[in-house]
């Protein structure tokens, strides 16, 4: 068979493949629901058949409700003009309770309320839909690193929303849901706790993010640089041990004097991207719970630089200073 | 073919739109790798307005005579000058305030005065020009370590009417509160998440001003030690600030790190000593706001309150404009010594120094004149934090 690549895709049509059958307390897929010429181009052109489950539907319910009571909110808060609503939509939030309430009284549903009860769906939703990504790959003999990967991702979302704000006891501290919204938030976070920059697990979490786009962007190139060998076909590389991967191997090892293995490297990306995510909620964690400022603590633990005083004293430090 | 190449090289370029093209200027204020500088457009720097020449000179014989209260009935501000220079003084406020040329509905003398009584406080006008005198007064005597980096024969700068009102009986950028919040979601942008151009278009809460620049609420957020104290600060108070800053940065034309090291916005012993400038700035805006314009209540008609019925108010932008130094940090008292807070007590007294201060600090500590006094600009280099920079600059100050 020719060489294949996303230009030159060959799509045969004809029985859609049902894949394997489904054991006992597993209910029936959905679809399949045909073929797309242009979906075949970026992967499979066949679409579905889909196992959505209980699981599923509960996950997706959730999260429609979530997204409605975000999307109804921002809409009254524009006096439901859907002209508004769309010119100012990446101003507009669904802010979390003010500082006032903290963390045991329940606030009114306008002050807050509703983005409790948004914030539950939405974590119902993220929930479920983890337990189904669990569920299927066991179902399908697999492991479980997709889920894995996932919960990482979801740590760091329950510590923004949910877990640092208990531990500082108010629901303020939390994220609002908006665009621009939760950007200023993460300005403002950055600023009340003297520079995330200076916090050591940030740096950390960039450290793997930018290595995740490293190592995604080295094995891409390195598997479509093999790709004329059949380097991207799996079941090749592993009945007949061809060029490719051999290939592959010698070109990081004459570059850089080591390579990764076929397996390895997979493993790699897989904790990049788990660790971004993991140390990166253990760095918002710690803020505001353990560590008031940073820049001061990097300075303290001989972390950061100290640069030479400019003479500037604060004025409200000075006897009879105004207020 | 050709569809999908234009429309590749456009769509690029549609991202960069929020982008400024064109030369810059820029100028270092801090030491290398902090990026303590300042950044303009080169076709966009900011323009300096003019400030208008006296109405006549003034002659140090036009001090002699007849003081103005012995002349006039009901002066109770500027009684204690002469007939003759209080004439020259009201000459100028109509040219600041109220001018005769037809921009100024009823400019002129009546916009204040009525002319069958020239010493009646029946129109509004006359109470709050006799208030914003005694303010232009305070401001130049007690509120020094605002104009500390303008430093004309230690005055700084000072502020006439000019400063602010350019010609206009209600200077140009003034605010008022905003109106409160509806009590429920429709409608409710809690006071942010709107497109405004008092926070530079950011999210922010757009009035920052209502529960900063009056009254004594803290302004300060970040954490003053490495580990938790009683210090508290929530996100959304931290965003109200971060607010006020907007408007500090476009009011006066500068971005953060004019003021600011922003590896830690709050710490001030690696802020630039302009940072101390804008502190008392606060505080000479409160003390503007609570004192005189909020103090004025009744006085104030309706066309002069915002939709809260509160009177219109000052912040930065009021007397900068977009400019770090307002009208370019001229010497406004030159012409105008009755409106100096000391005058013209210090013909009699020797001492200039008023009794009691509501700023503590003498004019001469290292906090007030972190910088040489003739170095009312310093050169970039000048203000790099370099050691022996440093020690002159002390030297200097104490």
């Amino acid at each position: 068979m020719a060489y294949q690549n996303i230009f030159t895709q060959v799509q045969l049509r004809g029985e859609p493949e049902m894949g394997v059958p489904l054991g006992a307390y597993n209910e029936e897929r959905l679809g399949p629901f045909g073929t797309s010429y242009w979906m075949g181009k970026l992967g499979g052109f066949q679409l579905g058949p889909i196992y959505l489950g209980k699981l599923g539907i509960a996950s997706l319910i959730c999260g429609f409700i979530a997204i409605e009571i975000m999307g109804f909110n921002m809409l009254a808060s524009v006096n439901w003009d859907p002209i508004q609503f769309v010119r100012q939509f990446f101003w507009l939030a669904l802010e979390p309770p003010p500082a006032k309430y903290g963390i045991t009284s329940i606030p009114p549903l306008a002050e807050g309320g509703w983005w409790l009860i948004a914030g539950f769906f939405l974590t119902a939703a993220i929930l479920l839909w983890w337990l189904r990504t669990y569920r299927r790959a066991t179902e399908l003999g697999m492991g479980t690193h997709v889920a894995w990967a996932f919960a990482s991702a979801i740590w760091l979302y329950l510590v923004l929303g949910f877990i640092r704000p208990l531990a500082m006891g108010s629901w303020a501290e939390a994220v609002p849901f908006g665009i621009f919204p939760h950007l200023d938030w993460t300005a403002a976070f950055s600023i009340r706790y003297g520079n995330l920059f200076y916090n050591p697990f940030h740096a950390l979490s960039i450290v793997f993010l930018y290595g995740s786009t490293l190592l995604f962007a080295m094995h891409g190139a390195t598997i479509l640089a093999v790709g004329r060998y059949g380097g991207e076909r799996e079941i090749e590389q592993i009945t007949d041990r061809g060029t490719a991967s051999e290939r592959a191997a010698l070109f990081w090892r004459w570059t850089m004097g080591f390579n990764a293995s076929m397996e390895s490297i997979h493993r790699w990306a897989w904790w990049f991207a788990v660790l971004t995510t993991l140390t990166g909620g253990i760095g918002i964690l710690l803020t505001g719970t353990v560590v008031d400022n940073w820049f001061l603590w990097a300075v303290e633990h001989h972390f950061a630089t100290v640069y030479p005083s400019t003479g500037v004293v604060d004025p409200a430090t000075l006897p009879g200073a105004p207020q | 073919m050709r569809k999908i190449l234009s429309l590749a090289l456009v769509a690029p370029a549609l991202l960069l739109a929020g982008c400024e093209f064109g030369t810059k200027v820029t100028q270092q204020h801090g030491p290398n790798g902090t990026a303590i500088m300042q950044v303009n457009q080169k076709s966009n720097l900011p323009v300096i307005a003019p400030v208008p020449p006296p109405p006549y000179p003034l002659t140090p014989e036009m001090a002699q005579g007849d003081r103005a209260k012995d002349v006039y009935q009901n002066v109770q501000v500027l009684g204690d000058i002469s007939a003759e220079e209080f004439n020259y003084t009201m000459a100028a406020i109509t040219e600041w305030i109220a001018p005769a040329d037809g921009t100024v509905e009823n400019g002129g003398c009546n916009y204040c005065h009525n002319p069958e009584n020239m010493a009646s406080d029946e129109i509004y006008t006359k109470v709050v020009a006799r208030k914003m005198l005694q303010m232009t007064r305070n401001i130049n005597a007690q509120w020094t370590p605002h104009f500390s980096l303008s430093n004309y024969a230690g005055k700084g700068a000072g502020v006439t009417c000019w400063t602010c009102h350019r010609g206009k009986p209600v200077p140009m950028a003034n605010w008022s509160e905003s109106a409160p919040n509806p009590p429920t979601v429709l409608g409710n942008k809690f006071g942010q998440n709107t497109p405004a151009k008092s926070v530079a278009w950011a999210s922010l809460p757009n009035d920052p001003f209502t529960s900063l620049l009056q009254g004594k609420n803290e302004i300060r957020v970040g954490g003053p030690s490495a580990f938790p104290t009683k210090h508290v600060a929530s996100i959304q108070s931290t965003e109200k600030t971060y607010g006020l800053m907007m408007h500090m940065s476009q009011g006066l034309g500068v971005n953060c790190t004019y003021c600011h090291n922003s590896q830690n916005f709050a710490n001030w012993e690696h802020s630039r000593p302009q940072r101390v400038n804008a502190w008392y700035g606060i505080r000479m805006v409160r003390d503007v706001n609570d004192n005189y314009i909020t103090a004025l209540g009744n006085v104030w008609p309706a066309n002069r309150r915002g939709p809260a019925g509160d009177p219109y108010k000052v912040y930065c932008t009021t007397c900068h404009r977009g400019v770090n130094k307002p009208l370019g940090g001229q010497p406004m008292l030159k012409d105008y010594p009755m409106l100096r807070g000391d005058y013209p007590l210090a013909s009699a007294a020797p001492a200039p120094v008023p009794a009691s201060p509501p700023v503590a600090i003498p004019e001469t500590s290292p906090v007030a004149a972190p910088v040489p006094v003739a170095a009312a600009d310093p050169s970039p280099l000048e203000a790099l934090p370099a050691t022996a920079g440093n020690a002159a600059r002390k030297t200097v100050g104490g």
